[in-house]
């Protein structure tokens, strides 16, 4: 058997060499993969730093969207969804539905003629244990084309600069439709008049496996009734959570879900840039809101409604933002959810 | 000298190799995907959803060959401090193996998420929702991660150490192929 051999001194200062370069080779490789030498990169802490009002994040609540409310139902499809993807969810069927109304604002107090984005977060589940997840917004388009630009926006928006708005809009002029919409699109006194927009490009996979870049919208069964933000402030802070409580109440709300499918060439990488009006269409269902919960209790408050959860026959396409979303919509849920004891359960000796 | 010419059976070898592929890529996968809102985010969870599975399938196989085949003996020569070192690394690389992806299994079943694998395969929940586990198990994970990569370097660099200066046939025990065998045939 052979003994080991002795090595010369300065062999095993060279083999030590070779070990350290290894090891510290290994460790800084780890380090720059995780962003340590790369200050530059748009982490999904920093979006949410640039998200958090100048006052700090609200504890326990989602970083944005911050103030909302949960509702259950059902989907009913009528199937006419299966011609675009092979998605149980597009069976013409009944499928239980949760979800969330809520407002563009990280303030979770914030008074509702405030706040000019409303939202609806959704799930629905299907018996082959599939989930839909999708949280959609009422404006026609989104001010930024890319995560980087929204963050640059964000920033702009909370900057004590009086011209920095007008500087990125300026560099970014890709926010003007959003911008007229902000302006002149009418308000309304009800979420349940409110249309919801996916925004973001995915695509439908149908069952012979051809691809098509759809967006979706939710459509209001209900009559919207304008009104005035001046009008919406003097019904009270939480006139919309009021009002939704009541109108459920009373009977079941609807919304027809209608997917856009674009034509070739359709830019499904902006989510700035809409498309053209004259593009194909289906309604594939109507979603019904049959009972409205507190967020505190409510079903939809352990739910993070990542748009990138998604059936087998949909998927993301290169609109580079339901990545984006879901990487902060993740780390805003690890926060909140270490932040409960900030956010209790149950509230009712809690509200001033 | 007990333990040289005696090496793991070439199934070890072959899962230890495969395996160390498989961590080394799951952990920069892991630091990478949370430290990024680029696209690439959604392919890297996936993988790193899928690649935990397979790695907690190969490490039980790793375990049930290892209780079976066993391993070769240390260097009589080598000191106390060493061996266990030895004893005690190697026992916490096999918890993480199997700890790990258990956890970030845990973790999503404690967030609602569902669980789904590369092609459609869905896993079941393993908890239910619940705020302080979640936030426990993410911290576990998040930490032991880093303890995870922290051992592999003590492992690789005990390797190196036992290949390049003890020179004692310890690395060749684990070896994909034996450097004695080829470089000294006449031995």
């Amino acid at each position: 058997m052979p003994e080991p051999r002795r090595l010369p001194a300065r062999s095993v200062f060279g083999s030590l060499v070779i070990i350290f370069v290894v090891i510290a080779g290994s460790a800084a490789a780890f380090a720059y993969t995780a962003g340590w030498f790369s200050p530059r990169r748009l982490t999904p802490n920093k979006m949410l730093d640039a998200l958090a009002p100048p006052t700090g994040a609200a504890l326990g609540h989602r970083r944005n969207h911050a103030k909302g409310i949960c509702f259950t139902g059902v989907f009913d499809s009528n199937g006419n969804g299966s011609t675009l993807s092979e998605a149980q969810v597009f069976v013409r069927g009944r499928y239980p539905a949760l979800g969330r109304f809520n407002l563009g604002t990280p303030n979770p107090n914030a008074p509702d003629s405030t706040v000019r984005v409303r939202g609806m977060g959704l799930q629905i589940s299907t018996p082959d244990g599939q989930e839909w997840r999708a949280a959609m917004i009422n404006p026609p388009v989104f001010p930024a084309s890319t995560p980087q630009a929204f963050h640059e926006l964000l920033l702009a928006a909370a900057s004590k600069d009086p011209n920095a708005m007008k500087a990125y809009a300026g560099a970014h002029p890709e926010i003007a439709p959003f911008g007229a919409w902000e302006k002149s699109a009418p308000w309304t006194g009800s979420y349940a008049e409110d249309r919801f927009n996916s925004l973001n490009a995915f695509i439908f996979v149908d069952h012979s496996g051809a691809e098509h870049a759809v967006r979706w919208s939710l459509l209001p069964a209900a009559q919207a009734v304008p009104i005035s933000p001046d009008d919406l402030a003097k019904r009270g802070p939480d006139f919309l959570e009021q009002e939704i409580v009541e109108r459920v109440r009373r009977g079941s709300l609807h919304w027809t879900m209608v997917v856009t499918v674009a034509n070739p060439g359709d830019p499904t990488a902006d989510p700035t840039k809409a498309w053209p009006d004259d593009r194909r269409t289906v309604e594939v269902g109507t979603l019904s809101v049959q009972q409205i919960e507190a967020e505190p209790d409510g079903p939809c408050r352990d739910i993070n409604f990542d748009p990138t959860v998604l059936p087998a026959g949909i998927r993301v396409s290169d609109d580079p933002f339901p990545a984006a979303r879901s990487s902060v919509y993740a780390k805003s849920y690890d926060l909140r959810t270490a932040e409960s004891k900030d956010y209790p359960r149950t509230v009712t000796s809690t509200k001033p | 000298m007990s333990g040289i010419g005696q090496r793991f059976t070439p199934l070890q070898r072959l899962l230890h190799w495969l395996m160390a592929f498989c961590i080394l890529a799951m952990l920069f996968i892991g630091v990478g995907m949370v430290s990024t809102v680029a696209p690439k985010y959604v392919p890297l969870v996936s993988i790193h959803k899928s690649l935990g599975i397979v790695i907690l399938v190969l490490a039980l196989i790793r375990l049930a060959v290892r209780l079976r085949y066993g391993a070769p003996m240390l260097p009589a020569d080598l000191p106390e401090p060493l061996r266990l070192a030895a004893y005690l690394s190697h026992y916490a690389l096999y918890i993480l193996m199997i700890g790990m992806p258990l956890i970030g299994w845990a973790m999503l079943s404690a967030a609602a998420y569902p669980v789904v694998l590369y092609g459609g395969v869905r896993l079941p929940a393993i908890l239910p929702q619940s705020d302080s586990l979640h936030t426990l198990l993410w911290n576990a994970h998040f930490y032991l991660a880093f303890l995870f990569f922290a051992l592999i370097l003590m492992h690789l660099a005990a390797a190196l150490f036992h290949a390049l200066v003890r020179r004692d046939g310890v690395f060749d025990t684990m070896a994909p192929v034996s450097p004695r065998d080829e470089l000294t045939p006449a031995e």
